[in-house]
């Protein structure tokens, strides 16, 4: 059935057939490259959400303050929480098992001077474990150690942009710098993922902030870092024996929900995860669509295909054709032609993803399209099964005509 | 070579049963050329296909040179139209994006010939019926004489033991078809055997033996003295 004759029977009935052959290879080609096409996009989708929602670490618990409003032994409502360095510490001793860094974070707008330059900047105190809850990168130089937050330094840690904006380019390392009245000395310069905002902020130890201002021992966010291992569940149990440890301790009712606010950034990476997996799940169906209309396609035109052979399956069969190499040798042709223009409509489409690459990033938000070749490659092979089985079918019903009638056919 | 015993044929049309061959007794021996006539619906063609195992008939015996035809499936009928007969029809049933040569060798494509014997013996045969120089021409760019010439040779390609002519002139002016007809003349000189439907009586006539068939059964089975077509031909 595969030897050199029938091949050679077949490429001369393709090459005599071009419009049948132009056709039905058309149909494939489309059909794949439209799949493979939709579900890159689809992919590059899911991809910028996945970036969108990951610039910082996912293991991070915030606590920010808030106002009560139920009364609570012998509070009145509408008090202000503040946090202060004994919950950190208490914090750190209640979870031992749980939390790997803690850090306060004391937010305040300063004017930084440099020079000429001058500008407003967000100065966040931190302790020297922030750095890995925002994913901070540095650049150059170093972030607030651990030997800074203890001895009170006046050391900062700067925002690219900020050495944009101050230094003109220039390396800001080692120079000292004004914030709000006070010299820092820059000991690096960060950049940071998420974007223009957080490259433009300072960070300094927050123990000299609590210094300049009156030797205070107020903080305004608590940021927890727990072990990864804890996973979802864990997260969320921590999370649980915060709130009711905290709750506690400031004598806030169980049930008032506005004493204090926490995100818990695992448990809005769960929610997102799954919106990106409804997201990739409406994809494939629209992908899987496709396939479909591209197999209905291919079976129509296989059906011409047959049907417009019938007079010469009658002839082939009066002059001495089976049944058995009749079919065989339309299924070899479909399949022939199904298989190089379903792997050449595959090609172009990766062809294309790459070619779109991440120029569509900025308007439509998708993301490095891309499909694996795993996807593609069965893909390609269910276009082409279903294209042999359509031709399979009518193939057989025209092989069983009798070649009177099929002769007749006109 | 052909032996056929109280052949009798039916086609069911609705609820009546058409009865058009009503019991056919036919012995045709090897090198005969005859002619098989009749007004149309005298069952000559219906005749034509059971022999060719295009048709099954309802009851009777059919021996092809000692071979009894019966109870086949499409694959052995394959098989036996193959080996044992060669079609020509009236509308030639040319493959047409074949070019002559392929489809002289058509039927030795079935038989498993190899290529290049195959192109040899098409070419062969296509030179007996003078069609050597157009064998690389589409069906569409020959003359309907030379079309049934292909046809001819696609017949003899498979050297069946008998070429089975269905209206073979039947599409053709009456000097293509004396053409024609002095073609299968010397094919049947070279000891051929074949069988001519035709309701024409001057092609009947080229034959050496004419068997009438009216409302499905014979008539008339006379041997005649065969008016040569080569005379009608420059």
């Amino acid at each position: 059935m595969f030897s050199r004759d029938t091949w050679r029977e077949i490429f001369v009935t393709i090459r005599k057939n071009k419009l049948r052959t132009f056709l039905s290879g058309f149909t494939v080609s489309l059909g794949i490259l439209i799949f493979i096409t939709l579900f890159g996009m689809g992919n590059g989708l899911v991809n910028t959400f996945d970036e969108f929602f990951s610039q910082d670490a996912t293991n991070v618990i915030y606590v920010f303050p808030g106002r009560t409003s139920i009364p609570y032994k012998g509070y009145k409502s509408n008090r202000t929480i503040e946090f202060d360095n004994s919950d950190l510490k208490d914090i750190e001793e209640t979870f031992p098992m749980f939390v790997e860094y803690i850090s306060p974070r004391i937010f305040r707008t300063a004017t930084t001077t440099y020079g000429e330059e001058s500008n407003d900047y967000t100065t966040i105190g931190v302790d020297w474990g922030q750095q890995f809850a925002e994913k901070t990168i540095i650049m150059q130089g170093r972030y607030i150690n651990q030997r800074d937050v203890e001895e009170r330094t006046r050391n900062a840690v700067i925002g690219r942009l900020v050495e944009v904006d101050l230094f003109n380019g220039r390396n800001a390392i080692g120079k000292f710098i004004d914030i709000g009245g006070s010299v820092f000395k820059v000991v690096g310069v960060f950049q940071d993922e998420g974007g223009d905002n957080e490259e433009r902020q300072i960070y300094i130890p927050y123990t000299t902030r609590q210094l300049i201002e009156k030797n205070t021992d107020k903080i305004n966010q608590i940021v927890i870092q727990f072990k990864p291992e804890l996973g979802y569940t864990g997260a969320v149990a921590l999370e649980k024996n915060l709130v009711r440890f905290l709750k506690d301790k400031k004598f806030i009712s169980p049930d008032d929900q506005n004493g204090f606010f926490v995100r818990n950034v695992a448990e809005n990476l769960k929610q997102n995860q799954d919106f990106a997996g409804v997201l990739q799940l409406i994809v494939s169906v629209v992908a899987f669509g496709t396939i479909i209309a591209g197999i209905i396609g291919i079976s129509n035109i296989m059906v011409y295909v047959v049907k417009e052979r019938t007079k010469e399956i009658g002839i082939r069969k009066a002059i001495g054709a089976t049944p058995k190499r009749v079919i065989g040798s339309i299924l070899l042709e479909s399949i022939f032609i199904t298989t190089v223009s379903g792997f050449t409509g595959m090609l172009i489409g990766i062809g294309v993803l790459k070619w779109i690459g991440n120029t569509l990033k900025e308007d439509y938000f998708i993301t490095n399209p891309y499909i694996s070749t795993g996807v593609a490659i069965f893909a390609t092979i269910i276009l082409i099964f279903f294209g042999a089985l359509a031709g399979y079918i009518p193939a057989r019903r025209a092989a069983r005509i009798k070649p009177i009638v099929a002769l007749r056919n006109e | 070579m052909i032996e056929i015993k109280d052949l009798h044929k039916s086609y069911q049309m609705g609820s009546n049963s058409l009865h058009v061959l009503k019991g056919i007794d036919f012995n045709v021996e090897a090198g005969e050329l005859v002619a098989i006539m009749g007004s149309s619906g005298s069952g000559k063609s219906t005749l034509l296909n059971i022999l060719g195992m295009l048709d099954v008939a309802d009851s009777g015996e059919y021996l092809l040179d000692g071979l009894p035809i019966k109870n086949l499936n499409e694959t052995k009928a394959a098989n036996y139209r193959n080996k044992f007969l060669g079609f020509i029809f009236q509308s030639f049933n040319l493959i047409n994006y074949k070019t002559a040569l392929e489809n002289v060798a058509l039927p030795l494509y079935y038989q498993g010939v190899g290529r290049k014997e195959r192109q040899e013996k098409a070419l062969k045969y296509l030179e007996q019926v003078g069609l050597k120089e157009w064998s690389h021409h589409l069906p569409s760019e020959l003359s309907g004489g030379q079309k049934q010439r292909v046809a001819v040779a696609r017949a003899m390609a498979a050297e069946p033991k008998v070429l089975l002519a269905d209206e073979l002139t039947g599409a053709l002016d009456s000097t293509t078809s004396y053409e024609i007809m002095d073609l299968i003349q010397k094919i049947n000189d070279l000891g051929n055997t074949i069988l001519v439907v035709t309701h024409e009586d001057d092609i009947a006539h080229m034959c050496k033996r004419i068997v009438h068939l009216k409302d499905g059964v014979i008539v008339e089975d006379k041997k005649i003295e065969q008016v040569r077509a080569s005379q009608y031909v420059q």
